[in-house]
């Protein structure tokens, strides 16, 4: 497993934490480059199929992040997140998936150092994991 | 394979453009630019653009109502599987139901390395064996509990009783800790890659199991096992539908059932109907229960109307006027409980009742049980 970089998607709020991502850049806190960040309006927008596509294209895991439950935009869009995310861990529980491969975040515009922090953990703890055995499928089609 | 194979497959250039599959297509019923006729036409002519490019090419329910119905007997349902997987080829997929999920949890399935957790309902009250020469195949049972809970349906309770009952009759079944999707969805949205793949997975795991027999409680599954994997994969046994195997043990053992009062009404699954043409089992089964009052629906049998949507592709504003339909004939007959066999059926119509439906003619409820459900709590000790 040495020399294994895990890629994350992670799914992240416009108005708090993609923000957060960028105070992150912007205040030159480092995290590791594994993470590709896909800018959603909100956390409760994030359908289960995103996430199983993002399986499908080969992530090693997946972050959902958005507002706190009392921040949203739009009211109530980090208890439809939660919801969703729910269900996508019973899912993926069924298909064999270790938990840490799905991981759900509430971080707020100004807690870049904590989106920092997520991310270098979650890339630590899949590097431990290794590959995602969802992944084999498209590399014995390369 | 392109058009001109699959029209020399399916007959297709047979066609009198009589109309007589575009005239019976619940489908076209409703949705009157669907037209099973003008596809075939399309497909003659060669205008393979028009034809894969065509939305309604995924709104076909592939129910088989319209192929025995063909003076030149075109295989309709099929020559749609084809062209969608042509279609699949240029970019075309169809809308999905669900956002697609039961699609993706397939392809995800294809992975050989993934170790599935998919027993973990299996409680100490049911006894399964690992020499069993009998298999009971779970499916997608496990994958729909989380994705159907809002619906106040569990697939899983199906084949809970289907265990209970096997359990009763002193069977143990086997069940596989691995087993992948059928590949029913992937096989007729036209991605035929992901089919084949499920189809070598579950053929290597089934030899290796040694079985004799496979028994299904999902039609969906049993068509596919019996009539599409043949084409590819040996599997070296049996596949039965547990109405089928019930009504075979019924005669057998002398099964003993308590009395259950309550008036029924059935809906033929596609697959199971007119498919593979089993529809005499079922009936068999709920006849044999004391106090059950089977009342056909204005449409039944060959003639029965599908729950409106299969493959979950396509479910729009047509397929539930067609399930309100369906549940309006079955409310007419003033059964209490409308019996299926098919665990899909029961999502679409379970599905449909969420729904008001339209101000003038709104949707019925009526309860809604498979069949597996009611025998379970008919067998056994008064």
């Amino acid at each position: 497993m040495a020399g294994f970089e895990p890629q994350i998607i992670a799914f992240c709020c416009n108005w708090c934490t993609y923000a957060a991502a960028d105070l992150a850049g912007t205040s030159r806190v480092q995290y590791p480059a594994n993470v590709r960040i896909v800018r959603v309006m909100c956390s409760g927008m994030v359908n289960p199929i995103y996430v199983l596509k993002a399986f499908e294209g080969g992530a090693d895991g997946v972050l959902i992040a958005g507002c706190h439950l009392t921040d949203c935009h739009y009211i109530d869009g980090p208890v439809k997140c939660d919801a969703a995310v729910d269900k996508l861990r019973k899912m993926l529980h069924v298909l064999g998936l270790e938990d840490e491969r799905l991981r759900r975040e509430m971080i707020s515009t100004s807690e870049g150092v904590v989106f920092a922090r997520v991310i270098k953990e979650m890339v630590e703890q899949l590097k431990k994991s290794g590959p995602s055995p969802l992944k084999v499928k498209m590399e014995a089609l390369a | 394979m392109n058009l001109e194979d699959i029209i020399q497959k399916t007959k297709t250039y047979y066609c009198l453009e009589c109309g007589k599959c575009t005239s019976i297509c619940p489908v076209a019923r409703y949705d009157s630019g669907f037209s099973p006729r003008m596809i075939i036409e399309h497909a003659l002519l060669g205008f393979e653009d028009d034809l894969v490019q065509n939305k309604k090419l995924f709104s076909c329910l592939t129910c088989y109502t319209c192929q025995p119905e063909c003076p030149s007997d075109v295989d309709f349902p099929v020559f749609v599987r084809e062209a969608r997987s042509i279609a699949q080829d240029n970019g075309q997929y169809g809308i999905c139901a669900h956002s697609g999920q039961l699609q993706s949890l397939a392809r995800l399935m294809t992975s050989p390395a993934i170790k599935q957790n998919r027993l973990e309902w299996l409680s100490k009250e049911y006894r399964v064996s690992e020499d069993s020469d009998v298999l009971l195949w779970v499916g997608c049972a496990p994958y729909f509990e989380p994705i159907f809970e809002d619906l106040e349906f569990s697939a899983l309770d199906i084949i809970r009783a289907s265990l209970k009952i096997m359990n009763l009759l002193g069977i143990e079944p086997k069940l596989l800790p691995n087993e992948r999707c059928c590949g029913h969805d992937a096989l007729w949205t036209g991605d035929v890659e992901t089919f084949k793949r499920l189809a070598e997975h579950n053929a290597t795991q089934i030899k290796e199991a040694k079985v004799k027999k496979i028994v299904f409680s999902c039609p969906e599954g049993y068509r596919t096992f019996k009539l599409d994997y043949p084409n590819h994969v040996d599997l070296g046994c049996e596949v039965q539908h547990l109405s089928e195997f019930l009504a075979e043990k019924m005669g057998q053992n002398g099964l003993k059932f308590k009395e259950i009062k309550k008036k029924v009404t059935y809906q033929d699954p596609c697959r199971l109907g007119r498919h593979l043409g089993v529809y005499d089992a079922p009936r068999k089964v709920l006849e044999s229960i004391p106090g059950i009052e089977l009342i056909e629906m204005k449409h039944s049998g060959r003639e029965s109307i599908c729950c409106g949507t299969s493959a979950f592709t396509n479910c729009d504003s047509y397929s539930n006027l067609l399930r309100a339909e369906r549940l309006s004939e079955a409310a007419a007959t003033g059964a209490d409980v409308l019996i299926t066999a098919c665990p899909k059926c029961q999502t679409h119509f379970r599905c449909a009742m969420t729904d008001k439906g339209e101000e003038h003619r709104p949707t019925p409820k009526i309860e809604i049980m498979d069949l597996a459900n009611l025998v379970a709590d008919a067998i056994g000790e008064e």
